[in-house]
């Protein structure tokens, strides 16, 4: 009955989706007003029908009914409520459920802020996006039926994965598919003005505040992904250039260019087709990481390898980027722009090259994630492409990132000089110069990792230079406080500042990630009870192990009290679980955070009678800068998308 | 062409070779290749110092294992050759004789390929529970540990 009311739910909203999809081109094209009426109605209604499918399986999934495969497949009797509601997102068909629902959430959103103010280029961007819309509930409502029965229903089902048993399953998921459906706005509207020919830099500035929530969510989902692995997967380190990381971060890469690019074309009316490619190239590179992860030829920790699914991905995938490529050759005339690059130093000259270098370094993500698979399909050899590749090539370019950061918002636009910039850009080099020196004298070595720290405080600087002169200039000019200056400052430019903002989240983060890198301290010892060891300053004792059955597993866990310098003692548990239907444990880790650095250590082994456990502890100094980065990043990125009038020039 | 053309088409052209270069070389450079111990029997002398994984069964009876120095030693086979193979640090948990192992690592000039890693056939995939894994086998195994003693 359940399973039922879902999926006929599901096929209802897959009519209603391509009905409105038609009703919007139809309305628009023959001015039809009270058909344009309807089709933003039949949004409100696939909203509806999606939301009740939601609960629907969300109350299938709270009361345990088994005879629904998908909830046999992510829950068990036992599971905490908290994860029988997150077992929506467990899997291939919920997750694609939860991603529809986000879809039309968006689709529900846009129509509602564009109803105030009709635009000529909504009906179009809003038929693309149902749609889309509509390919997910195709699935849905067929091969990925997240309704699907079993006859007779199993006693108890198998429940989650016990890596995604913890809380960050409630967040990450989440943020990453808000970031995922979000770009699917921009690009609607992409296609929206390649389709009506109205290519002028509106869908730019219609959908610039969705670009940025959308890159928004990802950044999030992205980082914290990363503090997710560091946290639980207990190896050790926060990114594994695994694929699944990969295929999130691709398109973060080309959404961050495109954020970038897009300035130039609202400046100075150039790079349309550019532009049009790589919101394109980032919905695509959303599809395919899709693609990838859900059609089972990747093997990796968050991959839903199964399936035929992965061949209507890629039709799919074909679809957006032969549409949109016909839709731009069509329309090349079009898009023919007057302006011209005037100079090689410039504003635009340093956006083109930011362009090109997120474009290369996401070809690279891009390469070392499909070449074992193209070299197995080719050539017929097994080869993997690791960290060192990643970091060999992605380094260099990072470092060139960081560097135009530091110049790239201070020179002007058009035609810059020396003198134009040498005013924000000398004091900060002197000053990252002198600081940089005295890391040297204190002991820092290594050519990369001093750049690094060198490039980073020359942004940082060059950013505090900028706030502090604005500020200061207010309070001279406008007898402002520090606080009503700064956020004046801010008001009157937000995407400006904003954006300085989350470059210096971006400098904290790198900071975080060359320390890390570069001076973590790791070693493993074999103990018995009240033995102890020495890493770095600390010293930790091994006090015993204990174990204790939970809802869920049984697990296992040594008690080892670290003591460093004069500092009280603490106690750090990490932990092994064993879960039936497992062969492996699964680990959890503990650890002393700080801002210096973090003790972190690991279960290996123990001897089932107690007398000895194998730890392993690592040292990772500056690693919480890397989070903290995270947060100064949507901190900025929210004070460059909050809604607030312009301050009314005096 | 205006010479300001020329002048970003050069740049643009130098920035993109460079680039290229950078990726295609940086590939090569870190490739890892995957062979089997016969494979790897065939290169000789020619597979010391490159990164290599090598897949095989560890012989039974091979492995040497210390956890006091955290020294473990053993012998990879499939059948045709045999690597020995060298590793310090903790063997994940589904290393074991008689199963198969893949090792990350190097060939040393005396022959002995230094694993940096060995990649546990990490089976998160679920399987059916099979007899005597129940939560009782569970308590049973580990009940020196338990807080409290079942039943008390």
């Amino acid at each position: 009955m359940t399973a039922a009311l879902g999926h006929f739910t599901l096929i209802l909203a897959l009519l209603v989706t391509v009905y409105g999809a038609v009703a919007f081109v139809v309305g628009s094209r023959r001015r039809i007003p009270p058909l344009l009426a309807s089709a933003e109605r039949s949004v409100l209604v696939a909203f509806g029908l999606v939301t009740l499918a939601l609960l629907v399986m969300e109350y299938a999934l709270l009361t345990s009914d088994f005879s629904i495969r998908y909830v046999a497949n992510v829950s068990t009797k036992a599971s905490p409520i908290r994860y029988k509601i997150a077992g929506l997102w467990g899997h291939l068909e919920g997750s694609i459920l939860l991603w529809e629902w986000v879809q039309v959430l968006f689709i529900g959103i846009a129509v509602f802020r564009f109803r105030r103010r009709p635009h000529p280029l909504a009906p179009y961007a809003f038929a693309v996006l149902l749609g889309i819309s509509a390919f997910f509930l195709f699935l849905l409502a067929g091969l990925t039926n997240p309704f699907q029965q079993q006859f007779p229903a199993p006693p108890d089902g198998r429940g989650l994965n016990p890596l995604l048993e913890v809380t960050d399953m409630l967040v990450h998921p989440l943020l990453l598919y808000h970031g995922y459906v979000g770009f699917s706005v921009p690009f609607a509207f992409a296609i929206a003005a390649l389709l009506t020919g109205r290519l002028d830099s509106e869908w730019l500035t219609l959908t610039r505040r969705w670009t940025v929530v959308a890159w928004l969510f990802l950044t999030a989902g992205v980082i914290y992904g990363g503090w997710w692995s560091y946290r639980t997967l207990g190896w050790g380190g926060y990114w594994a250039w695994d694929p699944v990381e990969n295929v999130s971060f691709m398109p973060w890469l080309t959404g961050t260019a495109f954020l970038h690019s897009v300035m130039i074309q609202e400046k100075r009316g150039m790079l349309k087709v550019w532009n049009l490619v790589l919101i394109t190239l980032t919905f695509a590179l959303v599809i395919f990481g899709t693609f990838l992860t859900r059609s089972g030829i990747l093997s990796s920790v968050h991959a839903f390898g199964e399936g035929p699914v992965g061949v209507f991905f890629l039709a799919f995938l074909a679809t957006v980027v032969l549409g949109s490529l016909g839709l731009l050759l069509w329309r090349a005339e079009h898009l023919r722009v007057p302006g011209e690059l005037d100079s090689l130093v410039s504003r635009e000259s340093a956006f083109l090259l930011n362009n090109l270098l997120l474009v290369a370094f996401c070809f690279t993500v891009f390469l070392g994630t499909i070449f074992p698979l193209l070299a197995e399909a080719v050539r017929g050899v097994k080869v993997s492409v690791g960290a060192p590749f990643f970091n060999y090539v992605n380094v260099p370019i990072g470092l060139a990132l960081l560097f135009l950061m530091g110049v790239g918002p201070f020179i002007p636009w058009r035609r810059a000089s020396w003198a134009s910039v040498r005013g924000n850009v000398l004091w900060p080099a002197a000053a990252a110069a002198a600081v940089t020196a005295l890391l040297m004298v204190g002991g820092v070595r290594g050519f990369f990792p001093l750049l690094g720290f060198a490039l980073s405080l020359f942004v940082a600087a060059t950013v505090f230079l900028e706030f502090g002169r604005g500020i200061r200039a207010r309070r001279r000019l406008q007898g402002e406080g520090w606080l009503a200056a700064f956020r004046g400052l801010l008001n009157r430019n937000r995407r400006r500042y904003g954006g300085l903002i989350v470059h210096l989240g971006v400098v904290l983060l790198t900071i975080g990630i060359v320390g890390s890198s570069t001076y973590k301290q790791e070693r493993e010892a074999a103990l018995a009870p009240g033995e102890s060891f020495q890493v770095g300053r600390y010293t930790v004792r091994f006090d015993g192990l204990q174990g204790a059955e939970a809802a869920t597993h049984f697990r296992v866990w040594g008690a080892f009290t670290v003591t460093t310098d004069g500092r009280p003692a603490v106690v750090l548990k990490p932990a092994q679980r064993f879960y039936q239907g497992y062969d492996s444990p699964f680990a959890t880790v503990d650890a002393r955070y700080g801002l210096r650095e973090d003790l972190y250590l690991i279960l290996a082994a123990f001897a089932q009678d107690g007398s000895q456990a194998t730890v392993k502890a690592l040292i990772n100094p500056l690693i919480s800068w890397i989070w903290l980065g995270g947060v100064v990043i949507l901190v900025g990125a929210l004070a460059a998308v909050w809604p607030g009038r312009r301050e009314a020039k005096p | 062409m205006k010479p300001r053309h020329v002048k970003f088409l050069v740049g643009g052209l130098v920035v993109a070779a460079a680039l290229g270069y950078l990726i295609f070389g940086g590939l090569q450079e870190t490739l890892v290749y995957f062979v089997t111990p016969t494979e790897l029997r065939e290169q000789g002398a020619g597979a010391v110092g490159k990164a290599l994984r090598v897949g095989g069964m560890v012989e039974p009876g091979s492995i040497a294992w210390d956890p006091r120095t955290l020294q473990l030693a053993f012998r990879l086979s499939d059948g045709v050759a045999v690597v020995a193979v060298r590793h310090r640090g903790v063997p994940p948990d589904l290393f074991a004789e008689g199963r198969g192992a893949v090792v990350e690592g190097t060939v040393t000039p005396e022959g002995v390929f230094q694993a940096s890693q060995i990649l546990a056939k990490h089976s998160e995939e679920y399987r059916p529970p099979r007899e005597g894994e129940g939560k009782a086998e569970l308590r049973e195994r580990f009940k020196s540990l338990l807080q409290e003693k079942p039943g008390s």
